[in-house]
């Protein structure tokens, strides 16, 4: 009796979560032999001090503050509604195949790295920083607006008579339309956190003050930026009422027009300048023939130091971190959503204050939380697994908390931990793996970009081929991260199959 | 057991039953039968409060956990007599022990081809049934089930029944099937208009009494004929 009850197999759902999960923790085990967990011999105890310090004693007497936290505000507002235009548009052609891979590729490539590009062509002004963000969440809208709407009950449709489109705006999208609201405020706020982000690269957001404060160590006026942007992000549901919403766009096209920097002879020169350089050194220098040997040494010559001291390690590096980060937000997320879970957390204040702590963590920019976990420990993998984690950990409670208030429990239900992994977990745990496995994608987006802190990811590399002008460099590890962010989302997708859950998150 | 002395069970404003009177004895199994929506359900709720400690439970929505297995959700009911380490490890690489212990309540309930299945891919008698098995894994000295066979045909019900009757000498059964209730419990209480309309054991009962409870249900013609025959 007792061999038969050991030799039979269980037949259960649970299975393929299981195994997923399973495969997830062992690409991290993998990876963890090259974590260099090597800190820098900082001395965390005096720079916590001050940090404390200018936490107290908060300085919004800063020249240009609110220029750029309306700046910030431009950018995102402008980006987001011209994207959920173009996404619209985009969606409703989504049955081609050639708009669904243009747009993946646009998407891969992350909004930093469209400024520095940009940069290039209309130099260091408003027109690149709405550009950098509306090109990639263009093409996210597009996905996330055909997914809804293939989601959204199609019977009104069949229903009606007349031309395709006049069906559709009469039945499909009245349906779709609150998914689609939310989902752009939610895009939004993400918007503001890349607009802080191009800061960092010398446009003038909050991003541009905060990294210049950082380092010099006044964290008086840190924490003062961090707190504005803190409450513009939690206000955002009072800000994006449709009167509002609509005077702060007009007004900041006014007052922040995207305009390029140079005018339009000196951007034509300049664009035709940029194609030029992005084409490998040597075939600039001496033209390519497919049938020259030569041609070929040279472009190996060129190409093979770069694979070595670049390409090999850099996309080791992200896939390393970006491996490890998703485990750790995958731990935090499920560590922290019992936290506003109705089913595990009975009392209703506590419930608010996990609710708050869950929503700032989950606002702050995540190259703001690297910049400050570089300076405690300096640049090692470190740092960039907490920042990544902590902000998309915050990011999965949220999501898996919301959804665990769904269901209702037993009355006769035990309490405590054994309700968590008995009652709670099993019920949220392929929901939970779908959010996981779409936030891993994003995840690596952001791992390459922490490169630009000095972590030696891809975007270590190729903001340092910027600097020195080796566009032909940059446009190559750039051409990478895509391919790798590509793969990544294939990889995700069939995953998700695995546990039959489409999500979003 | 229990003691109710004209006790009013109320939701807010609207109440439910008025002035309920009765005893429970131990070892007595007791029908409560009437129309549905009449307050079976929350005089059974309210009867586990009163004795929650000492109860079996078995709801009309049973709760399971979808993507676990028969055994796992069986196993949830004993939750409380083990460590948290002893149920996680369970979880994970399930003891032989709670394995061999549980397949026999299985057994009994015709759960044994489905032990290791998950409940998503069960039907819905079968789910019935693990909710009964998850009430019965717990060593309680009363069972109280809330229309515990619903979704099961007469001959395996009362099959059921019999099986929890024979393990838990105190039982309340909330069920709308009359020949259910008059097959397997010592007594029988009507409910209906928001009060008892009869108490009374299981071999004194009458057509008329039948008739109150029952006199806008579409199904009594056929029960009480039925009924009348057998006697």
């Amino acid at each position: 009796m007792l061999k038969r009850t050991e030799s039979l197999a269980f037949h259960t759902s649970a299975r393929g979560m299981w195994q997923s999960s399973a495969y997830l923790l062992l690409a991290a085990f993998i990876c963890l032999p090259f974590f260099d967990m090597e800190l820098a011999h900082t001395e965390p105890g005096a720079e916590l001090a001050k940090m404390g310090q200018g936490l107290l004693h908060m300085n919004f007497a800063i020249e240009g503050l609110f220029n750029a936290l309306f700046q910030t505000l431009a950018f995102a507002l402008q980006s987001v509604l011209t994207s959920a235009l173009l996404g619209f548009v985009l969606a409703l052609a989504w049955h081609w195949p050639g708009v669904r891979q243009l747009m993946t590729c646009l998407r891969s490539i992350h909004e930093l790295f469209w400024a520095l590009i940009l940069i290039q062509i209309f130099g260091l002004s408003a027109l690149t920083g709405v550009l950098a963000l509306t090109i990639p969440y263009s093409a996210t809208f597009a996905r996330v607006f055909a997914e809804i709407l293939q989601e959204t009950p199609k019977h009104g449709y069949f229903q009606l008579k007349g031309a395709h489109f006049s069906r559709f705006v009469y039945s499909t999208l009245p349906r779709a339309w609150p998914r689609l609201i939310t989902y752009s405020r939610y895009r939004l706020e993400c918007a503001l956190r890349a607009s802080v982000m191009l800061g960092f690269i010398g446009l003038p957001t909050l991003g541009f003050h905060l990294e210049g404060f950082l380092k010099l160590g006044h964290y008086a006026e840190v924490s003062a930026i961090v707190l504005l942007f803190v409450l513009l992000a939690l206000s955002l549901q009072w800000w994006t009422r449709r009167m509002f919403l609509s005077i702060l766009f007009f007004s900041s096209v006014i007052f922040y027009p995207p305009l390029p920097a140079a005018d339009i002879a000196g951007f034509q020169h300049l664009s035709l300048q940029f194609f030029q350089d992005i084409v490998p050194a040597p075939i600039r220098e001496y033209g390519w023939q497919v049938f020259e040997i030569e041609s070929w040494l040279r472009l190996a010559d060129w190409f093979l130091p770069l694979w070595h001291a670049q390409i090999l390690s850099g996309t080791a590096y992200t896939l390393v971190l970006g491996q490890l980060a998703l485990l750790f937000s995958a731990l935090l997320g499920l560590l922290w959503f019992p936290m506003i879970s109705m089913n595990l957390t009975s009392s209703s204040w506590m419930r608010r204050s996990g609710f708050l702590f869950l929503v700032v963590l989950r606002c702050l920019p995540e190259i703001l939380l690297a910049f400050i976990a570089l300076i405690f420990l300096g640049p090692s993998l470190l740092p960039g697994v907490l920042a990544v984690g902590l902000h998309n950990g915050a990011l999965l409670a949220h999501l898996v908390g919301h959804y665990s208030n769904e269901f209702q429990l037993r009355s006769d239900c035990h309490t405590g931990l054994s309700r968590y992994f008995y009652e709670v977990l099993p019920r949220v745990y392929a929901q939970f793996l779908a959010f996981a496995l779409y936030r891993g994608e994003v995840i690596l987006r952001e791992t390459a970009v922490l490169g630009i802190l000095g972590i030696p990811t891809l975007g270590f590399y190729i903001d340092s081929a910027f600097e020195e002008f080796r566009f032909d460099r940059a446009a190559l590890l750039i051409l990478i991260t895509m391919i790798i962010n590509v793969a990544a989302e294939y990889l995700a997708l069939s995953l998700r199959r695995r546990i039959k859950l489409g999500a979003r998150a | 057991m229990f003691k109710l002395r004209n006790k009013d069970l109320c939701y807010g404003d609207s109440c439910v039953l008025r002035g309920i009177s009765f005893d429970i004895q131990p070892g007595e199994v007791v029908a409560l039968v009437g129309e549905s929506g009449c307050g079976k359900s929350t005089l059974l709720s309210y009867l586990r409060e009163l004795k929650s400690t000492e109860v079996a439970w078995c709801p009309q929505i049973a709760g399971l956990v979808p993507v676990l297995s028969v055994f796992h959700n069986i196993y949830a009911g004993t939750l409380d007599q083990h460590s948290f380490i002893y149920n996680l490890s369970n979880l994970i690489w399930p003891k032989s022990r709670e394995l061999l212990k549980l397949e026999k309540l299985a057994i009994k309930l015709g759960l044994q081809d489905v032990f290791r299945v998950s409940i998503d891919q069960l039907s819905g008698g079968q789910q019935q049934r693990v909710n009964i098995a998850r009430a019965m894994s717990q060593d309680k000295a009363i069972f109280l089930g809330d229309e515990p066979v619903s979704s099961l045909d007469e001959f395996q019900g009362l099959h059921i029944l019999q099986a929890i009757t024979e393990k838990y000498s105190t039982c309340v059964f909330a069920l709308h099937d009359l020949e259910l209730a008059l097959g397997c419990c010592q007594r029988v209480i009507g409910i209906a208009e928001q009060r008892i309309v009869f108490d009374v054991k299981t071999d004194h009962i009458n057509e008329a009494q039948l008739a109150v409870i029952y006199s806008h249900h579409p199904g009594f013609r056929n029960s009480k004929s039925e009924y009348a025959e057998k006697n």
